[in-house]
């Protein structure tokens, strides 16, 4: 009865497979533009969404959807024990306003770009200790939200460098536990902060890749699998140089990924987007995953994947007052059973 | 990441990122910034040569030029396209006056939502306040030093 879920250091191993119930999209308008628009449930053009607010269209794209995800389960809110969520905003209003509306209980997570599967772990975590049946996991980002609070107001005209990312406009609901069948989560390596000593805010990708590397690797050692159990490895948001040094790094140390590895930062955006390396934000891992992965998962186009979302856990204050990025990279295994 | 010194990891790292790193294409915005500067210099000469025309002599055009450039600058910023332009010419719409009235109108719009006061009012010198503060104390100094040599 006691024997341990955690295996070697970092990982826990799920005593029974928990199925991924359903997933809500919702993306802005050049997300929608862009290669996985189709997998995606709602395309706002607007990136008000008819609010008064940036910060408050980011917390309806929340709401959003959680509601989609909640219509395609059939599940009503009694049904659901916890909701998991968190965003890049200060004090997280993104998510704590949209859980206003959502009359379960919550908590808040700050894991910067790596809250999405921070949460999906936890709900794992939550789920197999018996503590819950169902557990509602989101995550959002906005592009105006993120560059007026962490960079310079919208409308300033500066050139941006080839190493910056651009941040995802877009939210997902994700709903595990109990009464699904369809694709599982199987075990999660948790992350340790991993911080190489880049301190430019211009490019996350570089200062992310150890972190993911770190993870990736533990995950490796934990659990006796090598990259080609997996189908696809995704980590969150590296953009096209993150993934190249991530990747590099990663065969440095014995491991393989040249055939199975992608970034759904680079996923999610074409190199003619104008987004230099690619995407970024909480909503880039969630809404691809919850959207492309997902489905690709129910319809047998993937067996294995397993999710690595890599947060930079940097303020405004820290990097004016000239300190590294910290970052962090939390892995979920979802497999079809 | 190994139990090495953890300086020296971090030292290799730089110079793994160093060697990867995409470069900005540097001839190619160097070429854009000196176009487009020099047509918003351009324009700014037009509107000197017609409030010249009007019968005001060369120091006399200079106020309402700037004025004028200043108007077009936050018009552009209003309107969504000064930012375009921006990510096109770089320093060449950053440099002239006109890009120094989007450094004040752009946190100007993106602060309204909080109020008057403590948004607009407060954050609306955000980006051009350092600009202002150097400005003004590197005149300070300039003007101490042409004084002193003029004694």
């Amino acid at each position: 009865m006691t024997r341990s879920k955690k295996v070697g250091r970092q990982t826990f191993m799920f005593s029974r497979p928990l199925p991924i119930i359903s997933t809500g999209t919702v993306v802005g308008k050049k997300e929608g533009e862009g290669p996985l628009g189709e997998y995606f449930d709602q395309v706002v053009t607007d990136p008000l969404f008819g609010e008064k607010s940036w910060e408050k269209a980011e917390s309806k794209m929340v709401r959003t959807a959680i509601q989609l995800a909640m219509q395609k389960s059939n599940l009503a809110y009694g049904d659901l024990d916890f909701m998991f969520g968190g965003d890049l905003l200060n004090q997280i209003i993104a998510s704590n306003f949209a859980a206003r509306d959502v009359p379960v209980p919550f908590y808040g997570l700050f894991g910067a770009c790596s809250t999405y599967t921070e949460a999906l772990s936890l709900a794992g975590i939550t789920l197999d200790g018996g503590f819950a049946a169902r557990v509602l996991v989101t995550a959002s980002s906005h592009y105006q939200t993120a560059e007026r609070q962490y960079r310079f107001p919208a409308e300033l005209g500066v050139q941006r460098k080839p190493t910056a990312q651009w941040t995802v406009t877009g939210a997902a609901a994700t709903i595990v536990g109990e009464g699904g069948s369809g694709p599982a989560l199987t075990c999660t390596t948790v992350g340790k902060v991993v911080d190489m000593g880049i301190k430019d805010i211009n490019d996350m990708g570089s200062a992310m890749a150890p972190a993911a590397v770190a993870t990736i690797k533990q995950h490796f050692e934990d659990t006796g699998r090598g990259p080609d159990y997996y189908d696809v490895i995704a980590t969150g948001d590296l953009g096209s140089l993150g993934k190249v040094l991530a990747q590099e790094m990663l065969a440095e140390a014995g491991y393989d990924l040249s055939k199975n590895f992608t970034d759904c930062g680079v996923l999610i955006f074409r190199p003619d987007q104008d987004v230099h390396s690619g995407g970024s934000g909480c909503g880039c891992s969630a809404t691809v995953f919850a959207g492309y992965f997902y489905r690709g998962l129910l319809s047998g186009q993937y067996g294995k994947v397993l999710l690595v979302s890599t947060g930079a856990l940097l303020s405004p204050t820290s990097y004016q007052q000239g300190e590294s990025i910290p970052c962090i990279a939390h892995a979920v295994a979802v497999e079809r059973v | 990441m190994s139990a090495q010194d953890p300086n020296l990891d971090k030292k290799l790292y730089y110079w793994r990122v160093q060697q990867k790193k995409p470069k900005p294409p540097v001839l190619r915005n160097t070429l854009l910034a000196f176009i487009v500067g020099g047509l918003i210099c351009v324009l700014g000469q037009a509107v000197m040569a017609f409030f010249q025309s009007l019968g005001m002599t060369a120091k006399e055009a200079a106020g309402p030029t700037a004025s004028v450039m200043v108007f077009l600058g936050a018009f552009f910023t209003g309107l969504g396209w000064y930012d375009e332009l921006g990510k096109f010419a770089g320093a060449g719409s950053v440099i002239p006056i006109t890009g120094f009235a989007n450094s004040i109108v752009s946190p100007a719009i993106d602060f309204k939502r909080e109020g008057f006061v403590l948004g607009l009012g407060a954050r609306m010198f955000s980006v051009a306040g350092p600009v202002l503060v150097y400005g003004t104390v590197t005149a300070v100094v300039v003007g101490i030093v042409y004084w002193i040599t003029k004694l």
